[in-house]
């Protein structure tokens, strides 16, 4: 029996696989996410002609999930590994199938199935077909070939590859809570995690002042609308604060996934409060594409 | 010649093999046809990652034709003769004089040589290939290029020369790829040696034999054929392997496990020989066995994860009661221009009180009276059936609130019905919600209990009243709210649970309601049924108020039709219909004057009418009714002989008008028998 792997040798040994595949290893992004397709590595860079690969864990907020730490697989806050191949090589599933090897699982020894699975956020304006990867009945990995982003049809084709770093690790080490996995040696997830998870289940469950909330959550939109407003007519593109408008759209995102938690939110409500930081994501989507354009132009001229 | 092609492409959804299988076979057959190319024994096989089709029999080339070429006019200058030849690349003496029917012309007969069947197949191949209708297709390179997942690799064999095409920039050759993990990723195939190849890397092509595979497990599992279909679909060395889970999971209900198994973990589960579920399960995987069990290990780890996740749903959710959730209902939206499930549940009680006092007077209209007593029965006996009905009504939705709910939605209602007994519900109250969403298609079967099939009635009405009410119609495929299945689900239970319920009375009026529900009586009595289109007609159109009545009228015309007078005197209603057509009559307030009767065949008829009648409202059954109203007709027939309908006497004209219209009129509430379709008209036809 080789050694198992600590939760932070597999994230190590996840990003030099794929660092030895061409992918730029990207540190977490620094604003709150529900997941790692949000953050501008994956949302912005997926857009245009340019080829691009990368590879990053995302710390990912999903408020509704949290159980007070009690519950042994669900979380408030999960590490993603996110990989995005774009455009996506030929050989995509067994460059897959490679980093699993690279963690230690022995495919021949495993049963690995790709069962349908499409990808949609509303909130995004982003859609995919693809499979969950499903190992001995555990799914461990959401895989999707990026169709649309911000409304917008994708030049190159990415494929995302989106593992689930708690899960995984939890069958590697053959522990039925992800309380218990080994997180380095002697430290276990519970000793670095738990208090995050028990706190924030309070604060979105029950403290968070759902006023406040909305306020934040106008003054985020208003300022992404401000910053979107301002673009079109930007004397000069390249310099414009794009990045910024999307931070707040992230948080208007975030602040929904909140107040979703604590109950304030109605199913009528939902769809136009989705509606409302969707218009935003999308429009950034497209100052974006128009940015990146102009840069080429510019570049072209110079030259 | 023989024919292989196989395209590779990455994992394809399970359900979507069959359909994509019988389109290739047909698109072939189709393209073999078309040009002429033989072809026969056309198979098709699948696997997740590969669709197949072999044929044999197809020529090597077309045969050769012949095409006549129209050139210029007889009259046209030299030179333009000239050119046509030197175009057609023949000789001017070639050409003939000859006439297209018009004019006279200069032509000749072109030899079309026929094509060689690879030429053929490698243009229409991609195009036949890219066409298969997948439901949601997806582009990876060219965004005009889709197919349902990304082709990887092609097998094009003709005789065993490669026939040369390609799609998505993945040319067609000679190399197949075995199975992901066990095979080898690329080997030689021929047409002869393809199937041994496969399985020699641990493919097995056929379904039917990667279903047997699944099969010979020992452990006897509860078979599930739709659960068989996927995982054959899902696997290309299906080895079926068996786990346990802890037996104090056996406490949390069966439902709620044999969900977590089949529905989200794809497991047989396993019942003990008196029917209880059995601590076991066996799982299907994509390998050649678990020597290390470790496979078993990892399935067995992950069930008890989901066992436990549901039993902390089903402990959170037993801190808040049914009763106490049908308030949260106020926030969850039924549909936005209709309200929440608090405002459905509400409209449901009041349908659920109404639909029990039909149900009660056999469809007789109910007085004030008669709704205030079943209020106060609803208030005050909780044994009542009122009670026992609007108090499961009342909490029917409420489990849509529940975590377990929340995570099993497939599980609605069955949930509500097991928190209601765990909450000291009555059976009765139950059992009605666990069953009120039932019947969920034509084969499954309707609620248990008579509060059950009133709560599922009620439900489903609403639904249909309030969509019909704010537009939400369906139209051509289009149904997001389900109201066929609605309204079917309906109509099953009142027919099968003999509930005389009027239900045109309850449609609000609504034209459209009305004709869209109807519609769905027409296709349950016929495609369930069995019942004759024109059988079905004829007893709608004498009114579909009340199924049950519609059953028995139907089944009396289906017994009285082979009788010898039937066919016949439904030819003579026919008549009458067309007589009154024809005449324009009016009918209504012409009352019938006896002394204008001839004596003789018109008297005989009347007398015969009058006794008629008299008969069949002794008569205890529709069958008998008919068959008495069957006896008519030889004084029909002598009367229509010797009778003329169009008397010179006005007067005389009209008074037999007025007795054709109240014989119509008086045996039209059966069935209307100028609907039924007589033997002598479908030799006519």
């Amino acid at each position: 029996m080789p050694t198992v792997s600590t939760f932070q040798e597999i994230v190590f040994k996840l990003k030099q696989y794929w660092s030895d595949r061409g992918c730029i290893i990207q540190e977490p992004f620094d604003t709150e996410v529900g997941a790692g397709t949000m953050c501008p590595e994956t949302f912005l860079r997926v857009l245009g002609p340019k080829p691009y690969r990368t590879a990053y864990v995302q710390p990912s907020r999903r408020p509704a999930d949290g159980r007070y730490g009690d519950n042994p697989n669900r979380l408030y806050k999960h590490m993603q590994l996110q990989v995005i191949l774009k455009p996506t090589p030929a050989d995509v599933i067994e460059q897959y199938m490679g980093s699993l090897e690279a963690i230690g699982i022995d495919l021949r020894k495993h049963d690995l199935k790709l069962e349908e699975d499409n990808w949609e956020s509303p909130t995004l304006g982003a859609w995919g077909v693809g499979w969950q990867v499903m190992l001995d009945g555990l799914e461990i990995t959401q895989f999707t070939y990026f169709q649309q982003c911000g409304g917008i049809d994708l030049e190159l084709v990415p494929a995302e590859i989106t593992y689930g770093l708690e899960r995984l690790t939890a069958f590697l080490q053959g522990v039925d809570s992800v309380y218990d996995i080994e997180w380095t040696k002697g430290v276990k997830y519970r000793d670095v995690r738990y208090a995050d998870e028990l706190q924030y289940s309070v604060y979105n469950f029950e403290v968070a002042d759902v006023p406040t909330l909305w306020k934040l959550f106008e003054i985020h939109e208003g300022e992404a609308h401000r910053l979107l407003g301002l673009y079109k007519d930007a004397a000069d593109k390249k310099r414009f604060p794009l990045l910024a408008a999307y931070d707040h759209v992230l948080k208007c995102s975030h602040l929904f996934n909140t107040l979703d938690a604590r109950g304030a939110i109605s199913v009528t409500e939902r769809v136009g409060v989705i509606g409302r930081v969707r218009k935003n994501a999308v429009a950034v989507a497209e100052a974006w594409v128009d940015q990146q354009n102009a840069a080429v132009s510019v570049a072209k001229e110079a030259a | 010649m023989n024919l292989l092609l196989e395209i590779g492409a990455e994992e394809i959804p399970d359900w979507m093999l069959p359909g994509a299988l019988q389109y290739l076979g047909g698109a072939m057959s189709e393209l073999f046809k078309q040009h002429q190319l033989g072809g026969e024994k056309i198979r098709t096989d699948a696997t997740p990652r590969r669709l197949v089709v072999r044929a044999e029999g197809i020529a090597a080339r077309q045969m050769d034709s012949e095409e006549r070429v129209w050139g210029p006019a007889k009259s046209a200058p030299e030179a333009a003769v000239a050119g046509f030849a030197k175009k057609q690349g023949i000789a001017v003496e070639a050409l003939e004089v000859l006439s297209d029917g018009k004019a006279e012309k200069y032509s000749y007969v072109r030899r079309i040589s026929g094509r060689a069947s690879a030429e053929i197949l490698a243009e229409a191949l991609p195009a036949i290939v890219l066409k298969t209708p997948f439901p949601k297709t997806m582009y990876w390179r060219e965004k005009n290029v889709r197919f349902i997942r990304p082709i990887r690799w092609i097998v094009g064999l003709l005789d065993g020369q490669v026939i040369p095409f390609d799609i998505a920039g993945i040319p067609s050759g000679n190399e197949s790829s075995g199975h992901r993990k066990l095979g080898a990723s690329r080997f030689e195939v021929t047409y002869e040696n393809y199937e041994a190849k496969l399985r020699e890397n641990f493919v097995i092509l056929s379904a039917e034999e990667r279903k047997e595979r699944i099969r010979a497990v020992p452990t006897k599992y509860v078979c599930d054929n739709e659960l068989l279909d996927t995982l054959v679909n899902l696997t290309e060395w299906p080895t079926p392997i068996t786990g346990t889970f802890d037996q104090s999971f056996l406490d949390l209900p069966k439902e709620v496990l044999s969900t977590v198994m089949r529905h989200h973990q794809k497991y047989f589960s396993v019942e003990t020989e008196d029917g209880n579920l059995a601590p076991t399960f066996v799982a299907v995987t994509n390998t050649d066995g678990d020597p290390d069990g470790l496979i078993q290990h990892g399935n067995e780890r992950v069930l008890r994860a989901r066992f436990n996740d549901a039993r902390f749903f089903w402990d959170a959710d037993q801190k808040k009661s049914l009763e106490d959730r049908v308030y949260d209902l106020a926030n969850v939206t039924f549909q936005a221009k209709l309200g929440s499930y608090l405002d459905k549940t509400q409209r449901m009680d009041e349908l659920a009180l109404t639909l029990l006092l039909y149900v009660g007077s056999g469809g007789l209209p109910i007085g004030e009276e008669a709704l205030k007593q079943a209020k106060v029965r609803y208030v005050f006996e909780q044994s009542s059936l009122e009670y026992q009905t609007v108090r499961a009504s009342r909490l029917s939705k409420a489990d849509l609130t529940t975590e377990l709910v929340k995570e099993f939605t497939e599980l609605q209602g069955v949930v509500g019905g097991l928190y209601a007994r765990a909450q000291g519900e009555s059976e009765e109250v139950a059992i009605a919600i666990y069953d009120h969403y039932k019947p969920v298609s034509m084969e499954d079967s309707i609620p248990r209990s008579l509060s059950g099939q009133i709560v599922s009635i009620a439900d489903k009405l609403d639904t249909l009243r309030g969509c019909f009410r704010v537009g939400l119609i369906p139209s051509g495929s289009k149904d997001p709210f389900a109201l066929r299945r609605a309204a079917q689900g309906i109509v099953k239970i009142a027919v099968e649970a003999r509930l005389r319920i009027p239900f045109q009375t309850l449609l609000e009026g609504n034209k459209q309601l009305e004709e869209f529900f109807a519609d769905r009586i027409r296709h349950y009595f016929r495609e369930i049924r069995g019942f004759g289109y024109d059988e079905v007609a004829a007893v709608l159109a004498a009114g579909w108020d009340n199924l049950v009545d519609i059953e028995e009228r139907l089944e009396a015309v289906r017994a009285v039709r082979p009788t010898a007078d039937f066919e016949p005197l439904a030819a003579s209603f026919k008549r009458i219909r067309n007589i009154l057509r024809q005449a324009e009559f009016g009918g209504l307030g012409d009352a019938l004057n006896e002394k204008l009767l001839e004596t003789g065949p018109e008297t005989e008829l009347y007398e015969a009418f009058h006794a008629t009648r008299v008969a069949c409202r002794l008569l205890p059954d529709h069958r008998s009714r008919l068959e008495r109203i069957a006896m008519l007709r030889p004084k029909v027939d002598i009367f229509f002989d010797r009778i003329l309908v169009n008397a010179p006497d006005p007067a005389v004209r009209q008074n037999r008008l007025v007795l054709l219209h109240s014989m119509l009129a008086e045996f039209s509430t059966i069935a209307d028998f100028s609907e039924i379709v007589t033997s002598s008209q479908e030799t006519t036809k």
